[in-house]
């Protein structure tokens, strides 16, 4: 029920568009379909299923905006959701920085839905959950993990012709194992649209031997070293930067894209030039949403946003090649609306993991990082820990385990450390290199395990 | 999560704002609708008694029944805008119960008949059967009292649904152009306002309805260098509340003046907005810290946050044993450290207690989420662990036969667990002013205002920044000072405690959006505190260039 085709789906958004008396109506259609199962202590302690198909219909008059939504589906129901969209619209203050609707847009198709993750039952997922409890139980190891499974579709519609649609899936599965005694935990995760590339046990086998082998660790003092930033750990402090982009901020002067004396520094060289880094909706790995505004742009901006994600270049051999904009900031500075990317793409080498530890001769390998948290938006600068595998590297090898650090780091400061980069991975929905970088910034200890 | 990463997810921080599509919310409203009433409480009981009986038929050795109304408004504005006004309305009822020693739990969105609730109940029986068969250790849930039909009311002086639309608009606005009157270049500024109208029934005989209001007035302003390239922010120092409107109706006695005006339990949004944009001006040109040890003078719109993440977290029962592992983190305060009971968590002056009750506080509530009328409960006592916070089918680990009352759920939908209580530091019982605190320190700083957060996953290491950061030489507010945090271990933060100002100081600070479990529920907590002295902590510079 919650999962329409695009052909169920535009007769209802039609429908709805139909009964609209405003200057302008867009309508978002989202429908899901989410499973999850959470472990502890080698049991499952939660599981469930919901579904959830959801209706927004936005009115406008002017620059007078108004929202409604709505969960049912008869003709009544849905007029009547019309009509309160278009009283909220009426009494609304005007939005200045109302931008009309877009016409129709051409859209590709990203191919984020596979059949295999719309088919998860209880069944499955009780089966994925025992595949990851069952061989740590077996080494007298204690498992937590959660996967959730989601399979739907979002539709936009207004009534100046744009249609979109487009059906989705995902898997996300983490697991944490420790040693019975607390000395040692690991931790690995995996996310895909495909559910039949998850192999919880897999994963479960990674984590359990970075438990075993994080056990007794060796306190190092914090500084400046040189660290493997395996693609779970690099992709989060990446992903906040890539986060930053927006050109308004940038543009009133508080960003760290803002440029001493006015203006932006897009095109000026910010990092090692062996960093680009793009998004591209049809990515096989990381397919994204082919248009913008899945529900979120209704708002700020009004209406649905509708705007074709594109491959779009954000950094190029280390120079900002683009900023994302608003439509309304893009008009008033007539530049094109890039809209922001959803994922990202971060260009490496050839090199595994492996490789980068050889050719190390001393460094510190990071599994994953914990409560990042933004210290300095002007720097970027962020702080926190690693956790659940450290370890050190000497002669390109892993020596033996290390007490967690915390970090004070900027990832501009880090791309432009760079030492390698090695074959990028899918991590937390982006496509992401192991990397290494030198001279990152340990500034205490931690007795976290 | 926390406030203001939710902000951040929220997208706030950049001005858009997704908030409406958070399924959690529930659906838009008109805002006339969060005035109606909701469902008559004699209908409450029928649906309730039907999941009830329904369960009891089927199997169940228990059930609790939550029928839930959450309203939501959300007023959004910058500088001389109104960016979005969001009403929101969730409607449903959850049922839980165990059978063959298990739990299950379904919820139906919109129940206003009894064969609905029913159904959810049965759904709820199917769903434990299944899970039984992977059961290791039964549900041991302590026993609890029936309260037969009872009400609590969150004790407002003004629902804020009751302002017209308008009237908030207009103080936003007005707020926004102080604001920029008094120097700062941009302002964000949010209102933000809760009713929880729920309803709870359990198989042991209680039928509990209760009416929870909450608000959060909040704001950030910045200034801007465009010679330096630089800029600053200075963010609200209200705090979240469990109050109504009245929260910004000020009297005098509400106010503590000082080096700046911080507020109890009424704020003056207009006052702080213009002390902020002031304060932001000045942190542009404001000395950069030398990093070292120093004597730290914590205000309690600070301190909040520290007792939350280095107390809050690490004694949530569920944490210590394992169950939030794969998330939140597991905590170094193990049983073993409470049972030795010598555990030394800080210095003799320090009491922390956890609590239900304080009036005002984003916590208190007659009953929680699973019937158990709430309560205050020491958490160290004199410096020594004594406790942790622990639920219904939790306590008998820790030896007790009777729940602390801190089980909530965010939505109908979503299965209660255990969450934090309120846990606040008692004020100090001699009387001491903060300005008799400062006079005697040497070398120190004073933080007010909560900043920059970080702390590790078994909650020893921490970092914090703030808002406004002042230097005392010589028991003297030497000037304003920036790019300061503060890093130190739990054990030994709480161990350089000294010194604590009496009750006059007490005050509350808060988060409205703490996140825990997967899938991730927010809850509101409070933190009381009088303004603390720690000494010789380390504070590093934050200052980069890049």
């Amino acid at each position: 029920m919650a999962i329409l085709t695009k052909d169920e789906a535009k007769k209802l958004l039609d429908k709805v568009l139909g009964y609209s008396k405003a200057d302008e109506m867009s309508v978002t259609l989202n429908g899901n379909r989410t499973g999850n199962i959470r472990y502890a202590r080698n049991n499952v302690s939660t599981s469930g299923e919901t579904d959830n198909l959801s209706l927004a219909v936005t009115a406008v008059f002017g620059k007078k905006v108004g929202s409604a939504t709505i969960n049912e589906f008869d003709d009544q129901s849905l007029e009547k959701t019309v009509r309160r969209a278009e009283e909220t619209a009426r009494l609304a203050p005007e939005n200045p920085e109302y931008v009309p609707m877009l016409g129709p847009q051409k859209y590709i198709e990203t191919g984020a839905y596979a059949e295999s993750t719309a088919k998860i039952n209880p069944e499955f997922r009780a089966q994925a959950a025992f595949d990851s409890i069952d061989p740590c139980s077996k080494k007298n190891l204690t498992a937590a993990g959660y996967m959730e499974d989601r399979a739907g579709f979002s539709a936009i519609a207004n009534n100046k012709g744009l249609f979109g649609y487009n059906p989705v899936t995902s898997v996300d599965f983490s697991v944490t194992t420790r040693t019975a005694d607390g000395t040692g935990s690991g931790y690995a995760s995996r996310d895909f649209n495909d559910v039949s590339k998850l192999s919880t046990k897999e994963a479960t086998e990674v984590a359990m031997n970075k438990a075993l082998a994080s056990t007794n660790a060796k306190a190092l003092e914090p500084g400046k070293y040189t660290v493997i930033l395996e693609p779970t750990a690099a992709s989060d402090l990446i992903g906040l930067m890539m986060n930053s982009l927006d050109a308004r901020n940038a543009e009133e002067g508080r960003s760290f894209l803002s440029r001493k004396g006015g203006g932006t520094r897009l095109g000026e060289k910010f990092f090692d030039e062996r960093i680009t880094i793009y998004s591209d909706p049809a990515n096989v790995e990381i397919p994204g949403s082919p248009f913008t505004g899945g529900g979120g742009g209704r708002f700020g901006g009004g209406g649905v946003d509708g705007r074709p994600q594109e491959k779009t270049l954000w950094v190029e051999n280390g120079i900002i090649k683009n900023m994302s904009y608003s439509r309304y900031w893009a008009q008033k500075n007539n530049v094109k609306a890039v809209p922001p990317s959803g994922g990202f793409i971060m260009q490496g080498g050839n090199q595994s993991l492996l490789d980068l530890i050889k050719s190390t001769q001393k460094g510190i390998l990071v599994t994953r990082f914990w409560y990042i948290r933004a210290v300095d938006p002007q720097t970027l600068l962020y702080t926190g820990l690693t956790r659940d595998g450290t370890f050190l590297i000497e002669n390109g090898q892993i020596k033996y385990p290390v007490k967690n650090f915390r970090f004070n780091e900027s990832p501009v400061i880090m791309l432009n450390n760079v030492e390698a980069l090695g074959k990028p991975v899918r991590a937390g929905g982006v496509l992401i290199p192991p990397m290494k970088i030198r001279d990152f910034t340990f500034s205490s200890l931690s007795d976290a395990v | 999560m926390n406030r203001r990463d939710f902000l951040q997810v929220a997208g706030l921080s950049t001005g858009a704002f997704l908030l409406a599509d958070r399924a959690v919310f529930g659906r838009s409203v008109a805002p006339e609708a969060l005035l109606e009433p909701g469902v008559d409480v004699a209908v409450k009981k029928r649906l309730a008694d039907a999941a009830l009986n329904a369960a009891k038929s089927k199997g169940a050795s228990y059930t609790d029944v939550r029928i839930g109304r959450y309203l939501r408004q959300f007023v959004i504005t910058r500088e001389d805008k109104v960016q979005n006004i969001v009403n929101t309305e969730s409607y449903g009822v959850g049922v839980r119960v165990i059978v063959d020693g298990c739990w299950g739990f379904a919820a139906v969105v919109d129940a206003k008949n009894e064969d609905q609730t029913a159904k959810a109940a049965e759904e709820a029986v199917a769903i434990a059967k299944a899970n039984a068969r992977l059961l290791k250790q039964p549900v041991q849930l302590a026993p609890q009292k029936g309260f037969g039909e009872v009400s609590w009311k969150a004790p407002i002086r003004k629902n804020a649904f009751e302002v017209p639309i308008k009237e908030k608009v207009d103080l936003l606005l007005t707020v926004n152009d102080a604001a920029l009157k008094n120097g700062a270049n941009y302002v964000n500024s949010v209102l933000f306002m809760v009713n929880e109208q729920k309803y709870f029934a359990s198989s042991d005989g209680s039928y509990i309805d209760q009416d929870i209001h909450r608000m959060w007035p909040t704001f950030t302003v910045t200034a801007i260098d465009p010679k330096t390239g630089k800029f600053e922010t200075r963010s609200e120092l209200s705090a979240p509340m469990g109050m109504g409107y009245d929260y910004l109706q000020v009297n005098p006695s509400d106010k503590i003046t000082g080096i700046t005006t911080r507020y109890n339990k009424g704020y003056d949004m207009l006052e702080d907005v213009t002390a902020a944009a002031k304060h932001a001006k000045q942190k542009l040109t404001a000395k950069s810290v030398e990093a070292g040890k120093y004597d730290l003078v914590l205000d309690p719109s600070h301190l909040w946050l520290t007792i939350h993440e280095s107390v809050g977290h690490p004694l949530e029962l569920d944490r210590v044993l394992g169950y939030e592992a794969n998330f939140a983190g597991t905590s170094f305060a193990t049983l073993d450290k409470w049972k030795s009971k010598n555990f030394n968590y800080g210095s003799k002056q320090v009491n922390l207690f956890a609590d239900k009750t304080q009036v005002g506080s984003l916590g208190a509530v007659g009953w929680d989420d699973e019937g158990v009328a709430c309560k205050q409960w020491d958490l160290v006592k004199d410096g020594t662990l004594v406790n942790y916070q622990a639920i219904r089918d939790q306590v008998h680990i820790i030896g007790e036969n009777e729940s602390q009352g801190c089980c909530y759920a965010d939505s109908w939908s979503s299965v209660q667990f255990q969450r934090m209580a309120n846990v606040s530091l008692a004020a100090g019982k001699t009387p001491l002013s903060v300005e008799q605190m400062i006079k005697d320190v040497k070398k120190g700083i004073y933080i007010i205002g909560d900043g920059s957060f970080s702390i590790d996953q078994q909650r020893y290491n921490f970092q914090f920044g703030g808002q406004l950061f002042y230097e005392i030489k010589d028991g003297q507010i030497a000037g304003m000072l920036k790019d300061v945090a503060y890093q130190s271990n739990t054990q030994e933060f709480w161990n350089s405690c000294v010194q604590i100002c009496d009750d006059r100081d007490y005050r509350l600070g808060g988060s409205f959006f703490d996140g825990k479990g997967q899938p991730m529920q927010v809850s509101a907590v409070s933190h009381g505190s009088s303004t603390t002295r720690f000494n010789g902590v380390n504070v590093i510079n934050t200052a980069r260039k890049i």
